[in-house]
């Protein structure tokens, strides 16, 4: 076990390495760092002269990999490759391209986030398990077929609809909640709890069918035949034996976005004027700050790495079956 | 395996424990799976319910307790257990005699235990269900039972899930749950199908042992006529839906009165019936010398190679022109990986491999692909074995698109016609879906298959172990008339003895990737010198009155 870890983390460097340098040649080889320069100077009346002193100013007027001009070990650290991107493997984000620091900024960020992603996950979890549960104890009866189209009208109406309408209602109409905005510490929670309530409900329609299908496969295996032919009555096979047994895909699945949440939702803090890292994300993307959505994307890529790591030790952990070597 | 004759017969006097009265179960409102049957078990008796697959023989006994899928409907006058109608209970009442007064096996006890679960806390969910017991005296009891079936270190072994035992085990472990409500009458649903042959005998040991300590009644469900003739008192036979005939053992088998069962009869291939065949002096067509299949075992943070299991160890035998190889052995001693690595479907360690003095070890490449047309395979499943969406004619012309590139597309049609004539199937076949024929059907099409490129041999990995008993009779017939016409000769890989004594000229015995013994059939069947293969020979189920 600890060795097949290590051995997981050892096969993490080349894959971190390898997204490194996919996105130093998206941002640097495909996009210019003249290309940059005039997105940030704007497209019209920009002289060479200014292209020029904006990339020296940021550092982009290096060569990209190997600096012939330059003296013994700074051939390889004088490039843009080194200075901009090999840092982000010691978590190193650097400066932005308007001049913030990354990396504050993350730390900063991260907390909102994660305050309004990790209750919609867990919240959502538990209401869709529940939810499929019940329609697989009333399998084939018109319950279920109505809970199905039901959640295939909920699967229908675009996310961005849920979350308008929840702010007129909620916010404007019935005034419960404010519409949009953030605060420090506890004060935070009237501001997440219409996200996190949109959150979850915009995610039933898929979570419940899904569920569903995971725990009718499950219903009908032998083992379950096993329990009822015990003595079990039909819910207590169905918690003791199912839910048991379908909670390994349910778990592992969960697990994986776990480090994920970190990144926050792309969508929600947008709407919601929430201070996290997905708006971070968004802001920098209208703003061509490309520095701080390679350090994002490089951050991305480790917490997927690290969920999926995650995800492998979780097995072991929900089913005896499983042993990792 | 022939257990002494303690024959209980039905007493007027004593009442039945299960009696079963005009039971009918449709599917989907429409197909009629049990058709209007009626009969009685009685108590400390063996009944047997024997059928080919399709028969009903299984729903008859989940209807009883009503463990079918919600789409069966289930209409009977009368499901008596004693004095309370079954059919008339509401599910709460049901769930009370599920288990305790009716307890079930079934036939994968693999898929039937809970696979997150340990075996202990599988039993003891059972015993708590029925007796409330305190925490001390339930462990005392879950190891009870684990000792009555028979399972060594019980104190261990009941922290084990299942899947860190044998399937022999396993299949205790079912009982010992089916024990722990210490019911009246014990439901086995073919117990020992998935079981080798020697396990099978041990099962069934065990089984009959229980039953005497107990004195609950037997209800066994079994395709296999040999081995209820050799544990039931008395049989029943399915047929579609219906019971055609029902009698006590002696009689039963002695004199059947049904057509069917008498088809089923003589369908049954027999252990005392060996093929002879006269020797030849004619150079081998497959010639193998030394034969190693080693798989690596992978351990340390760099997944070096430590050791291998060795799958095949030092394999050597020849199989001569038109002549049959029985490769004999249980699940796991490697016979399916050695079929599968001579034909270069698998890779091998070491070894060398002749056809015909062509040496196919040296082979690889379009040398070897060319190679493929004197040696072809037919596997076990015929189900998984075609491409469900490919028609028919297609599948058996494939080989010859890739082998025989200058045949004509209407040469291939003719010659995919005539193969399945030749196989016993209308010519139309060729335009229809796998999915569209039977399993003996879609073996017979699997045969075809291998025949279409003029194979010289023909590996066939447990062709007929998916089948009825009347359908592997029809394709070991239809094997034995293609060797006769064609030639060809079979690497015939099975577990079933009593097969081997009917298509097989030479026997080979495999036992943990060796071959331990080997020799015509008649000399290995009869005359067996090593240990392993008297223990295989006696596990096997004889018919009695036969």
């Amino acid at each position: 076990m600890t060795q097949y870890i290590i051995r997981r983390i050892l096969y993490a460097f080349p894959i971190l390495l390898g997204v490194n340098i996919l996105t130093f040649v998206l941002f640097f080889v495909v996009n210019s760092p003249d290309d940059m320069a005039r997105l940030q100077l704007g497209q019209k009346h920009v002289t060479q002269q200014a292209i020029d002193n904006w990339k020296h100013q940021h550092g982009y007027d290096l060569p990209l990999l190997w600096d012939g001009h330059a003296s013994a070990e700074e051939k390889l650290t004088h490039t843009i490759f080194f200075q901009k991107s090999a840092g982000l493997f010691v978590f190193n984000f650097g400066v932005s391209d308007s001049g913030r620091n990354i990396g504050a900024d993350i730390q900063e960020r991260a907390l909102p986030s994660l305050a309004l992603a990790l209750p919609t996950l867990a919240i959502g979890l538990v209401v869709n398990i529940c939810l499929a549960l019940m329609m697989v104890l009333f399998r084939s009866s018109y319950l279920e077929q109505a809970g199905m189209v039901l959640c295939v009208l909920l699967m229908s109406v675009s996310s961005l609809f849920y979350i308008i309408g929840g702010q007129f209602f909620a916010g404007k109409l019935l005034k419960l909640v404010p519409i949009s905005g953030y605060d420090d510490g506890f004060a935070a929670f009237k501001f997440l709890v219409l996200p996190i309530a949109i959150g979850v409900f915009s995610g039933i329609g898929s979570g419940v069918r899904w569920y569903r299908t995971l725990f009718l496969e499950e219903v009908g295996k032998d083992y379950v035949r096993t329990a009822r032919a015990k003595g079990l009555t039909e819910t207590a096979a169905l918690f003791r034996h199912v839910l048991p047994n379908a909670m390994i895909p349910i778990l592992t699945g969960v697990v994986v976005v776990l480090p994920s949440l970190f990144m926050g939702s792309l969508i929600m803090e947008s709407f919601f004027s929430i201070p996290g890292l997905g708006s971070y994300t968004i802001d920098a993307i209208n703003s061509q700050d490309f520095a701080i959505v390679r350090a994002m994307v490089f951050l991305g890529s480790v917490l997927y790495v690290l969920g999926l790591l995650l995800t492998d030790i979780s097995y072991t952990l929900v089913d005896p079956r499983v042993r990792l070597s | 395996m022939v257990y002494a004759p303690n024959r209980q017969f039905p007493d007027p006097m004593n009442p039945p424990i299960l009696s079963i009265e005009h039971l009918s179960v449709t599917f989907n409102h429409g197909q009629t799976v049990v058709d209007d049957i009626s009969f009685a078990v009685y108590p400390g008796e063996t009944f047997a319910l024997v059928g080919e697959s399709g028969s009903g023989k299984s729903i008859t006994a989940l209807s009883v307790l009503r463990l079918l899928p919600p789409n069966a409907q289930i209409n009977a006058q009368a499901i008596n257990l004693q004095d309370r109608n079954l059919a008339q209970l509401p599910e709460m009442e049901l769930c009370k005699i599920r288990g305790r007064r009716i307890a079930y096996i079934f036939q994968d006890p693999m898929s039937a235990l809970n696979p997150v679960m340990t075996i202990g806390q599988q039993i003891a969910e059972t015993v708590n269900l029925h007796f409330s017991l305190p925490a001390q005296a339930l462990q005392q009891r879950v190891l009870e039972l684990l000792q009555q079936v028979e399972i060594p270190n019980p104190q261990q072994r009941v922290n084990d899930f299942p899947h860190q035992l044998s399937g022999g085990q396993r299949q205790r472990v079912m009982i010992a749950m089916a024990l722990a409500g210490r019911p009246d009458l014990l439901i086995a649903d073919e117990p020992t199908t998935s079981l080798d042959v020697t396990i099978q005998a041990q099962i069934l040991a065990l089984l009959k042992n229980i039953q005497q300590q107990t004195g609950m009644a037997l209800w066994l469900i079994s395709h296999d006529l040999a081995l209820v003739s050799s544990v039931a008192d008395r049989v029943a036979v399915m047929q579609q839906g219906q019971i055609v005939e029902t009698g006590v053992t002696e009689v039963f088998f002695s004199q059947p009165k049904h057509p069917y069962t008498r088809k089923l009869l003589n369908a049954l291939p027999s252990i005392t019936h060996v093929k002879t065949s006269a020797g030849t002096t004619a150079p081998p067509l497959l010639q193998v010398k030394d034969f190693c299949c080693y798989y690596p075992i992978r351990k340390g943070l760099f997944q070096r190679v430590v050791d291998h299991v060795k799958a095949v160890d030092g394999v050597s035998f020849e199989l001569h022109a038109g002549k049959t190889l029985a490769l004999v052995g249980e699940s796991g001693c490697g016979k399916t990986t050695l079929g599968k690595s001579l034909l270069n479907l698998l890779p091998h360690n070491s070894g060398q491999v002749f056809m015909d003095g062509v040496a196919l070890h040296e082979l690889s490449g379009e040398a070897l692909r060319k190679q493929r047309a004197a040696m072809q395979m037919v596997f076990q499943d015929p189900f998984a074995a075609m491409n469900p969406r490919m028609l028919i004619g297609d599948i058996i012309a494939e080989g010859i698109t890739a082998l025989y590139p200058e045949v004509t597309g209407q040469e291939r049609k003719n010659r995919a016609r005539q193969l399945l004539q030749q196989v016993g199937l209308p010519e139309e076949s060729a335009s229809r879906y796998p999915h569209e024929f039977s399993g003996g059907q879609r073996q017979r099409i699997c045969i075809a298959r291998a025949l279409a490129v003029n194979p010289r041999l023909i590996v066939c990995d447990e062709p007929t172990s998916a089948l009825d008993v009347s359908v592997q009779a029809q394709i070991i017939g239809l094997l034995k008339t293609l060797q006769r016409e064609q030639g060809v000769s079979y690497l015939f890989i099975t577990h079933d003895l009593a097969v081997v004594a009917e298509i097989a000229d030479d026997v080979a015995v495999m036992y943990k990737g060796k071959i331990i013994e080997h020799g015509s059939a008649k000399q290995v069947l009869a005359q067996p010198q090593q240990a392993y293969t008297k223990k295989l020979l006696s596990a096997v189920p004889v018919l009695r009155a036969a």
